[in-house]
């Protein structure tokens, strides 16, 4: 409507509008971006959303808070764990309970594991965009590894729905170490190949170093956080800033680096996959034996064998029906709280705010792709049409994030 | 700097922007006035005693008939990366005149978060750079986030231009 208004007024200029997306194989999701361009250059940039807007946040308004898992793991694609994970503790921290150590070294493996399935996937598409097809191919290998040992565990490949208020929907399989050490040692190994085919690629290196870069005041206003962050030189992590699950127990390092350019961000991903493993690894030596949820009446159902034991019977048939009736279940008090974790995004944030009742008033997401997509013009504006290519997949967008 | 302290300084500083302050699981926020709450979050981010340099979300809350002082709540999520703390400022739009200050000449996140709210919430932002909307199409009428609004639609899809196989218009 309005782009063919502009484009009549100005046939016969040099410059020229074109229409990247929403179906573009290089925007990895329904992204559409209008691209002023006067020659090979790119004067103004307008991203637009929205296509894949799903209205999630509208629905878990009518949904209990363990029917918004199943809608977490929706709104991203790449990593559906982290999001169970983070909305899970999210209510949790509003409850006041606290999850069992073996949930939580679960929880960590898992949430390790997915940054790892987003960040090979993640550099795969950047090396594709930039030439480098055979890496996309080997990162895919690792990606359908991952989502084998996410089958085994949740049942599912893309939409887990694994964590429920208070715990897990069930432990894991008995050679989930296993699978974990199989996949760790193939994994490193084809990080290493990834790293042995680009780090000294001429084309890639000539296509990535100094390109779209930002500085470091300008990520912090326009609130991008994740690798897009540290890559400009800023230690934010929210696993060391403000632990949680146990992080602080895990020895890892801050993957930074100081460019802020595209290739810095391929640097910070190969790196916070190095680390990942470590953290795996070491949750996998000292994963603690016991329950996967919590003894807490509000959240957990009793026991099978509750009903038959001669005491406490009717006391665990009482819980089973409060946790199941209409207007029982997981009640949050009332409040509300803004509760973030880190995301192989970025940072991924709850505001939920509870009435007490068992569906939340209102549950905000903080999607760290919306944020990071919205410095994409101030990345490209100036630069070449084929620097945007290269920028757009180093900001890793996920489209079920971006809308919602 | 904690969440009372701020509460204090702030109210020293405009006692009458600064409404009320409260904190639930250890997290603080103050309520601001609406017409002033430009000038608080302009003072949370360059005061060096706060520095909060980046919005970290900006949303809305619908109240609709629970008894609060206006239908909507306009929320900031504030965090300063010196000291590493949240902190957050709510502003209540009544629904007569749902305008608040536009907060996208502080921040670079601001403008889309807006926009956002301004598509689902029909809440406008005076003196934002480009109000439009953010997820939904152009033409579309009604603000499905707010609470009176039907979570199956309230019809607009039934006026979609739909494409017939057999006239093939």
């Amino acid at each position: 409507m309005e782009v063919e208004k502009e484009l009549e007024g100005d046939l016969g200029s040099r410059r020229m509008i074109i229409n990247f997306g929403p179906q573009h194989p290089a925007t990895h999701g329904t992204l559409r971006n209008l691209i002023e361009l006067d020659g090979e250059i790119v004067t103004k940039l307008t991203p637009e959303i929205g296509y894949l807007h799903s209205g999630f946040e509208k629905l878990a308004e009518y949904r209990t808070y363990n029917q918004v898992v199943t809608i977490t793991d929706r709104m991203n694609y790449l990593s559906p764990l982290s999001n169970n994970v983070g909305f899970a503790m999210a209510v949790e921290e509003m409850m006041g309970l606290k999850i069992t150590p073996r949930c939580a070294a679960i929880r960590v493996v898992l949430s390790e594991l997915s940054r790892i399935a987003d960040h090979v996937l993640s550099v795969g598409l950047q090396a594709m965009d930039l030439g480098a097809f055979s890496v996309m191919l080997w990162t895919f290998i690792e990606r359908e590894k991952l989502y084998d040992i996410f089958e085994a565990v949740t049942g599912a490949r893309l939409t887990t729905s694994y964590t429920r208020i208070g715990g897990v929907f069930r432990d894991v399989p008995p050679d989930f170490e296993e699978m974990c050490r199989t996949f760790m040692g193939k994994c490193s190994k084809t990080i290493d190949e990834i790293e042995s085919v680009l780090n000294e690629n001429r084309i890639f290196l000539d296509r990535t170093k100094g390109v779209g870069k930002i500085s470091r005041e300008d990520a912090i206003s326009f609130g991008l956080t994740g690798p897009l962050l540290r890559s400009c030189g800023v230690p934010r992590d929210i696993r060391k800033d403000r632990p949680y699950l146990g992080y602080e127990g895990y020895e890892f390092d801050i993957v930074t680096a100081e460019e802020g350019d595209v290739y810095a961000r391929y640097e910070v991903r190969v790196g916070e996959m190095r680390q990942a493993l470590r953290i795996v690894d070491q949750a996998l030596a000292k994963m603690p034996k016991g329950p996967v949820n919590v003894d807490d009446p509000r959240v957990a159902l009793p026991a099978k064998d509750a009903f038959n034991k001669p005491q406490g019977g009717m006391e665990g048939l009482i819980y089973h029906f409060k946790n199941y009736m209409f207007g029982h279940g997981v009640c949050p008090p009332k409040g509300e709280i803004y509760s973030s974790t880190e995301a192989p995004n970025g940072e991924l944030g709850w505001y939920i705010v509870s009435d007490g009742t068992q569906k939340p008033w209102r549950m905000r997401v903080r999607p760290p792709s919306l944020y990071n997509y919205q410095a994409f013009p101030r990345m490209t504006e100036g630069k070449l049409l084929s620097d945007m290519v290269a920028v757009l997949s180093s900001l890793n967008v996920i489209a079920g994030e971006l809308d919602r | 700097m904690d969440g009372p302290k701020i509460f204090e300084k702030l109210k020293a500083a405009m006692p009458d922007a600064v409404m009320a302050s409260g904190s639930f699981a250890g997290q603080d926020w103050v309520e601001v006035e609406r017409g002033n709450s430009l000038s608080v979050l302009r003072l949370l981010r360059d005061d060096p005693d706060f520095s909060f340099d980046c919005l970290m979300d900006l949303t809305a809350v619908d109240w609709l008939n629970q008894g609060m002082p206006e239908r909507f709540c306009v929320v900031y999520n504030l965090f300063s990366y010196r000291d590493k703390i949240y902190f957050r400022v709510k502003t209540w739009v009544p629904e007569e005149d749902p305008v608040v200050d536009s907060a996208s000449g502080l921040w670079k996140s601001a403008p889309w978060a807006e926009r956002e709210v301004f598509d689902l919430y029909g809440i406008e932002f005076e003196g934002h750079p480009n109000l439009k909307r953010l997820m939904l199409p152009e033409y579309y009428t009604g603000h499905p986030l707010r609470k009176d609004y039907p979570l199956t639609g309230a019809g607009e899809r039934d006026h979609f231009q739909k494409y017939n196989r057999e006239t093939g218009e």
